[in-house]
């Protein structure tokens, strides 16, 4: 990809300047590529206009996939393909059938999610992640902005708002 | 932004800042291993190298190498599985209940607690493979496959059965959170690694670069997981309890099993978690991340399920007598007075009295009566188990066929098996991954240590 390849990146130390310098960042005009860092902060996708994750709908779709697997797989084995008495119960004793049905329904809702995570976040074994900081998985917020996609502001100005939006750094960053 | 308490004690002491926090969690995996660690490692696989010969006595022989008689058939075996499989209750619930009822607390020790709860449903998991004599046939009896017997299917009404995917889904789905717990700290150590570490790090932290919209995904699935894993923690211990519950033996027949059992199984859970969270913050010198702060509140929880514990106790004596079942009865003054007495009160001073220590507040914020008492309370929870499952079986209907059960070295052997491959795993984790969630710890940070305000 030819387009991103030249990148500024804003430094940044503490968590709550990162969330007002974020607003600031946005407001003056500059699009933000992404934001990186050590750890979950909180507000961090409200402030960069992220739509809510649609995990919880893929957890709940699997884990009603799950449900319905488990009461159709119970259902036939014990009422229609080999009907036993069990402790004078019902062929189809549904009462019996509860924890099992549970516990699939728990079972595919996480892979289901967890599976759905992986591949929309791109993780992988092989993955090569672009690292454009190597501190911003150990004590700081990396701000990186695109420079291709923020052609119409000029380099020092981008750089200017940066400093002033409390970065303790700022550098630029290219890749091959 | 963030209030911080004038109350409250904070979670991570010595002023770290969030380099020391990376650097004091990395410190352990890319250091070389100390020779404390290496004698701790080598003993824990002298052990289970010992109990494997008692495991392949009973794959050879069969169970017939066990102490079982007709009368009881279920001893040791189902008393280790039950046993472990509560300790492993600690760590999800630590992970889990503790994240939606916002305990921060939890940052410091989820990880290892996460690790000991995998560790200890393998080696619960053993016991009713092993038991099925010809294990390698036992996928036939325990899962829903087609067979050559038309097919004869397992059968779902039978606690047993629910038994295998309560234990399966909790194993896998415990699995899973914690590995998607680990993918951030694993790219930590990646981002500081050259050469082949960089490479294996490099491919478990499966790409991870902690962009924003991937941190939001990322909470958004641990809440899920979380709430998913919360009534998943408490129905695997209330499905073990089904396994007796369900059936008419008096002693087993009591609808108190399943709260009475996860309660337990907490209990017992936390105790472990306290036994080995004291060595490894000592070994380690985590002293600052696992404070007398965090040991106190793990004492309190085990203040709390003590005595639910203690009450199910004497709750079941009087529904015993309040019943009015002779049979019921019988087994119930058989546990405190029979042949198997000293166990009866080996369980109640073990888990009744001991933990009241615990109300005095020197002694719960004391490290060395902590535990002491961590391992009381696991002891107690031992013969808690085989209380419930010998006396119950060894005098049944018919007095002629009245028995004991006396464990063969077989027996001991295989317990000792489970303990070796538990600490063996359990010390190659704590070399090889980071014990600490260091991603977690940063996030309560700033909320709870005076230096990362400045």
């Amino acid at each position: 990809m030819e387009r991103d390849t030249h990148f500024i990146l804003g430094v940044y130390d503490d968590e709550d300047v990162l969330l007002h310098a974020v607003e600031q960042v946005r407001g003056s005009g500059v699009k933000i590529h992404e934001v990186y860092s050590p750890y979950p902060v909180h507000g961090l996708e409200h402030v960069l206009g992220y739509k809510r994750s649609k995990l919880p709908i893929a957890a709940f779709l699997f884990g009603m996939l799950g449900l319905t697997l488990a009461l159709t797989m119970q259902f036939y084995m014990m009422k229609f393909d080999w009907p036993m008495i069990i402790g004078g119960k019902d062929y189809g004793a549904f009462p019996d059938f509860v924890p099992v049905s549970f516990e699939m329904t728990v079972l595919l809702a996480a892979f289901g999610m967890v599976g759905v995570f992986l591949i929309t976040s791109n993780l992988k074994p092989w993955a090569q992640p672009r690292i454009f900081d190597l501190r911003s998985t150990d004590d700081k917020h990396i701000m990186a902005i695109d420079l291709a996609n923020n052609s119409s502001l000029d380099l020092d100005k981008i750089k200017e708002i940066l400093t002033e939006s409390g970065a303790t750094e700022v550098n630029k960053k290219s890749f091959e | 932004m963030q209030v911080t308490s004038s109350v409250r004690q904070p979670l991570v002491t010595g002023g770290k800042t969030y380099h020391d926090v990376t650097h004091d969690v990395c410190r352990q995996v890319e250091g070389k291993p100390s020779k404390l660690w290496f004698l701790a490692f080598l003993t824990a696989f002298g052990v289970l190298a010992i109990g494997s010969t008692a495991l392949l006595a009973t794959l050879w022989e069969g169970i017939g190498m066990w102490g079982l008689n007709k009368t009881v058939g279920w001893a040791w075996d189902i008393t280790n599985f039950v046993w472990w499989v509560g300790i492993g209750h600690a760590g999800t619930l630590i992970s889990a209940v503790l994240l939606l009822f916002r305990q921060k607390w939890r940052t410091s020790i989820n990880r290892a607690a996460e690790a000991m709860t995998i560790f200890a449903v393998i080696c619960a998991a053993m016991f009713p493979i092993i038991h099925m004599g010809r294990p390698w046939l036992g996928a036939y009896w325990a899962l829903p496959l087609p067979n050559t017997y038309g097919s004869l299917w397992v059968n779902f009404n039978s606690p047993l059965l629910w038994d295998v995917f309560a234990i399966s889904t909790y194993f896998s789905v415990s699995l899973v959170f914690w590995y998607i717990g680990l993918i951030p700290d694993f790219a930590t150590i990646r981002d500081r690694a050259t050469g082949l570490r960089k490479i294996i790090y490099g491919a478990l932290s499966l790409g991870w670069d902690g962009a924003a919209k991937t941190w939001m995904r990322y909470e958004s699935v641990s809440l899920i997981l979380a709430g998913l894993a919360t009534p998943l923690v408490l129905s695997v211990h209330t499905i073990v309890s089904f396994d007796f519950a369900t059936s008419v033996i008096p002693g087993w027949h009591t609808t108190i099993f399943p709260p009475y059992f996860v309660a337990g199984a907490i209990f017992s859970g936390f105790a472990m978690v306290l036994t080995l969270m004291i060595v490894t913050r000592k070994v380690y010198k985590l002293e600052d991340y696992i404070t007398i702060g965090h040991i106190e509140l793990m004492n309190i929880v085990i203040i709390i399920t003590g005595s639910i514990v203690g009450i199910a106790y004497i709750t079941e004596f009087f529904m015993a007598w309040y019943s009015g079942v002779e049979a019921e009865q019988y087994a119930f003054i058989n546990r405190a007075t029979g042949p198997y007495w000293w166990a009866y009160w080996s369980m109640m001073t073990c888990n009744v009295i001991s933990p009241q220590l615990f109300w005095i507040k020197k002694i719960r914020t004391s490290i060395v009566a902590t535990f002491a008492l961590s391992i009381v309370v696991n002891i107690g929870m031992w013969f808690e188990r085989f209380v419930i499952i010998v006396t119950s079986l060894h005098r049944d209907y018919l007095p002629s066929s009245w028995a004991m059960f006396y464990p063969t070295l077989v027996d001991v052997g295989v317990y000792l098996f489970t303990f070796g491959f538990f600490f063996t795993a359990f010390f190659l984790f704590a070399k090889f991954f980071p014990v600490i969630n260091m991603a977690e710890v940063k996030s309560v940070l700033k909320s709870s240590s005076e230096k990362a305000h400045k």
